[in-house]
């Protein structure tokens, strides 16, 4: 019996209308529609059993529509869902990127869509479905429809997929058992590498992502400034329980009336490096006995009376982004001005 | 500098009245091990426990694991400047104990200390699992200052593994292999025609629990250096730090370093293997640059063709493999880089914290925030307060019934950067 | 602020600072109590400094 696949597309695709059908509601209809038609030929022992269409205003203002798409997914029982491709449209790339999530994460298969490098989909989804490589407008559909098609076969067969070979953005890495060790595994690198032959990295240096600087205060003297660390400091006993390394959350600690940071009333929770000068003196870490100086000397307008910490050890660069949002937010809302960030 | 490994194979371990070793089995006398650890008066106890293979046992919190050897018919002796005097090492005859190791466990100094599972899910994670484990319970008299206990936990191993080394002067070895190599104008006469190819072995020196010694001296001091491969099989280099305890080098891993030993594989058939470079991984940024400058230039003082980098740890020695390697690459010396990953319990976040566009190369021992779940094991080595604490645990992770879930990192050796293991990961 | 600025550079951090040593980035064991002080001062000083500075791009502050 061949295998069910459901396929999802906006109102542009299905042949309604542009822009000013963006409104349409969802609705299914049987069988392949748009680039389905492109895809529907080229998957093995499977077929588009139904079409979902919804609008892109529909679907990213209405708060009804995920589950509204999600139903007349559902209503077909599909083994896989294809959405898109995208391209480099913003709000369909959303739409595609949460439906595919959501059809990964409740219905507990495959989701497959093409989305531009930029696409703003591209970042918030890539993890959380299969993200093909695609051109940024509809002129790359003859691309795309092969790409789309080929790893809908491979997750439909049980085969194992690579984002390299199947041209997909990396959703994660897993660990796996070799046949080789890793040491022989290098020196055969090695040897493949001075001989001017193929070899394959097992790891691609990642791209970090840059920010815009801010501009800077005008005055000191008036400026509310914080303090935020990743070198793990935390009250005595950590009360918090702070991870020693890969930690899962950040702190909040009031320094109020502090003028100085006392041996035995504050440590690192920090695994990561010799914490005897630390534990001695919380001050190396987080300056509050100079801060505060300052204060009353009038060089700065005031330092904040709480401070953020975590632990910056085997700490996800993910983690941190989102331990960095929040504290950023709080920091924000309460009016500070500024942050000194302590590493360790 | 040559040297032959006599291998004897040690098949079990057994508490006896009289230690020595026959027929393959190792009798201990708890006596003479006690002898010998509680010499050192900054130790209240020492207690041995025998781990093996299948049992289901836990060992934790482990310090350091390291393999007995001795030298034979030499006046010099493993583990130099250690627990022997300073003497040049590396060459004659030196056996070692094969199948088994010296395990140091105790209370924790700082969060770094391992877990090994001689069975179930945990035990493919860890070489420990696959030796005959002597395990020394050590406990350290009252109110001892961090440095000093780990000093005196380290000696106590090393002198233990020393102890059991020397039983086997008078044995035949079981094989015998022989490893040269020549002063580097003849090393790089006797195969003209294959590429020069240097070993770079990053040494963690990043202060307590963090630290690597080389014949006695603190590696944090060293400016680079060059050593013969052989004088690593003797005991140049030894541990002094858990890290996370996945991404440790043990004394057990620097003894059997798998990068030498897979140079020497293909040594005289793909490659010429000149020699290590060690280098450290320093806390100061200026250590850094000097380190790396020192390193690439002595690679090319040897003329090397292509280098191999081992990292030790992660996080801010992820700067010095990324200098390592951009420095070497600079001098048009071929680089391949080992390194590990942090990419979070879901695989998803960006694994390392420094990157650069010439580490083409790249080997990984895996993710190190892999979670693992360890079912309860019948026997303890050791003891459970720590476990929530160590790197990897999280609060939670022990279970009352002795279940623990962490990250692979609180794992002795899991994620390994001499790719000692036969693990990696991959995009999915 | 931070020891090891080339990984502040790698991750993209703006205004940078370099600290004393990665255990210790506000101070030195091996000086007096009073000494370590007038480090850490200076530190601090040289951090507030680059948060009243207009940078391009990211800039370390040496």
């Amino acid at each position: 019996m061949s295998k069910k696949v459901v396929h999802y597309i906006n109102q542009f695709y299905a042949g309604i209308g542009g822009e000013e059908e963006a409104g349409t509601a969802p609705f299914k209809e049987d069988g392949p529609k748009g680039p389905g038609m492109g895809i529907n030929p080229q998957l093995q022992d499977a077929e588009i059993v139904g079409t979902v269409v919804c609008g892109d205003d529909y679907f990213n203002e209405k708060d009804s529509a995920l589950n509204e798409v999600m139903d007349m997914i559902k209503s077909y029982d599909p083994d896989l869902v294809i959405l898109g491709p995208a391209f480099n449209a913003g709000r369909y790339g959303m739409a595609c990127g949460k439906i595919g999530a959501t059809v990964m994460e409740e219905l507990d298969i495959p989701a497959v869509t093409g989305l531009y490098e930029e696409n703003p989909g591209t970042d918030i989804y890539r993890t959380l479905l299969y993200v093909t490589r695609v051109g940024d407008s509809a002129v790359a559909m003859r691309d795309a429809i092969p790409t789309i098609s080929n790893l809908a076969n491979k997750l439909l067969a049980g085969e194992d997929v690579d984002p390299a070979v199947d041209a997909y953005h990396e959703r994660f890495r897993k660990n796996y058992f070799t046949e080789k060790r890793g040491s022989e595994r290098a020196v055969d690198m090695l040897v493949a590498k001075l001989n001017d032959e193929e070899f394959k990295t097992e790891f691609v240096m990642p791209d970090f992502d840059r920010v815009d600087p801010e501009t800077a205060i005008e005055d000191l003297s008036k400026a509310t400034i914080a303090i935020v660390t990743s070198g793990g400091m935390v009250p005595a006993g950590n009360p918090d329980r702070i991870e020693s390394s890969s930690a899962s959350k950040f702190g909040a600690y009031s320094i109020e009336g502090l003028d100085d940071l006392v041996e035995g009333e504050w440590e690192t929770a920090h695994g990561g490096f010799d914490n005897t000068y630390a534990n001695e003196d919380a001050d190396r870490v987080i300056p509050v006995d100079v801060m505060r100086s300052m204060e009353k000397d009038g060089i700065i307008g005031k330092l904040y009376d709480t401070f953020y910490s975590t632990v910056g050890n085997g700490t996800s660069v993910a983690n941190s982004k989102a331990y960095g949002e929040a504290i950023g937010k709080e920091l924000k809302d309460a009016g500070v001005d500024a942050v000194l960030l302590t590493s360790t | 500098m040559k040297l032959e490994v006599g291998e004897i194979q040690i098949n079990d371990i057994q508490i006896a009245d009289e230690s020595k070793i026959s027929d393959g089995v190792l009798y201990v006398s708890e006596q003479d091990i006690k002898d010998i650890v509680l010499e050192d008066e900054r130790f209240a106890s020492v207690s041995i426990d025998i781990a093996r293979p299948g049992d289901k046992t836990r060992i934790t919190p482990v310090k350091d694991a390291i393999e007995p050897r001795a030298k034979v018919d030499s006046t010099s002796g493993v583990f130099p400047g250690v627990v022997n005097k300073v003497n040049e090492v590396g060459s004659g005859r030196t056996n070692a104990l094969k199948g088994m190791a010296v395990l140091t466990v105790g209370e924790i100094v700082g969060f770094q200390e391992g877990i090994v599972d001689m069975s179930g899910p945990g035990a493919d994670y860890t070489p420990f699992s696959k030796t005959n484990n002597l395990c020394l319970v050590i406990e350290p008299v009252d109110n001892l200052e961090g440095h000093a206990y780990e000093e005196a936990a380290r000696l106590a191993g090393l002198n233990v593994a020393k102890f059991l080394g020397e039983l086997s002067t008078e044995l035949e070895a079981d094989e015998v292999k022989t490893y040269e190599t020549l002063p580097i104008f003849e090393q790089a006469a006797q195969y003209p025609d294959l590429p020069k190819v240097g070993y770079v072995y990053m040494l963690q020196t990043q202060g307590l629990l963090h630290d690597t010694y080389v014949y006695g001296t603190d590696a944090k001091h060293i400016v680079p250096t060059i050593l013969y491969p052989t004088e690593v099989m003797d005991g140049a280099i030894i541990s002094g730090n858990c890290v996370s305890s996945c991404d440790k080098n043990t004394t057990f891993h620097h003894l059997n370093n798998p990068v030498i030993h897979d140079l020497y594989a293909r040594h005289g058939k793909d490659i010429n293997f000149m020699g290590v470079i060690i280098t450290n991984e320093a806390v100061y940024l200026a250590d850094k640059e000097r380190s790396s400058d020192m390193t690439s230039k002595l690679a090319e003082f040897m003329g090397l063709d292509g280098a191999l980098v081992t990292q030790e740890g992660f996080g801010n020695p992820d700067t010095d493999l990324i200098m390592n390697c951009r420095k070497l690459e600079a001098k048009g010396i071929t680089t391949v880089i080992t390194t590990d990953e942090y990419a979070g319990q879901d695989g998803a976040s960006q694994p390392l914290a420094d990157a650069d566009v010439a580490a083409d190369a790249v080997v990984t021992g895996g993710n190190a925030n892999e979670v693992i779940h360890l079912p309860a094991m019948d026997k303890l080595i050791g003891m459970y307060d720590f476990v929530d604490k160590i790197a990897g645990g999280f609060d939670g992770s022990l279970k009352e019934n002795g279940e623990i879930t962490v990250e692979i990192q609180a794992i002795t050796g899991a994620t390994n950067e001499l790719g000692f293991n036969k693990m990696s990961a991959k995009g999915q | 602020m931070c020891t090891v600025t080339p990984i502040s550079q790698t991750v993209g951090a703006n205004r940078i600072v370099p600290t004393v040593a990665i255990p210790h980035p506000f101070g030195n064991p091996s000086l007096s109590m009073d000494d370590e002080y007038k480090l850490r001062y200076d530190i601090v000083e040289k951090g507030l400094q680059t948060l009243v500075t207009d940078i391009d791009g990211q800039t370390v502050f040496e």
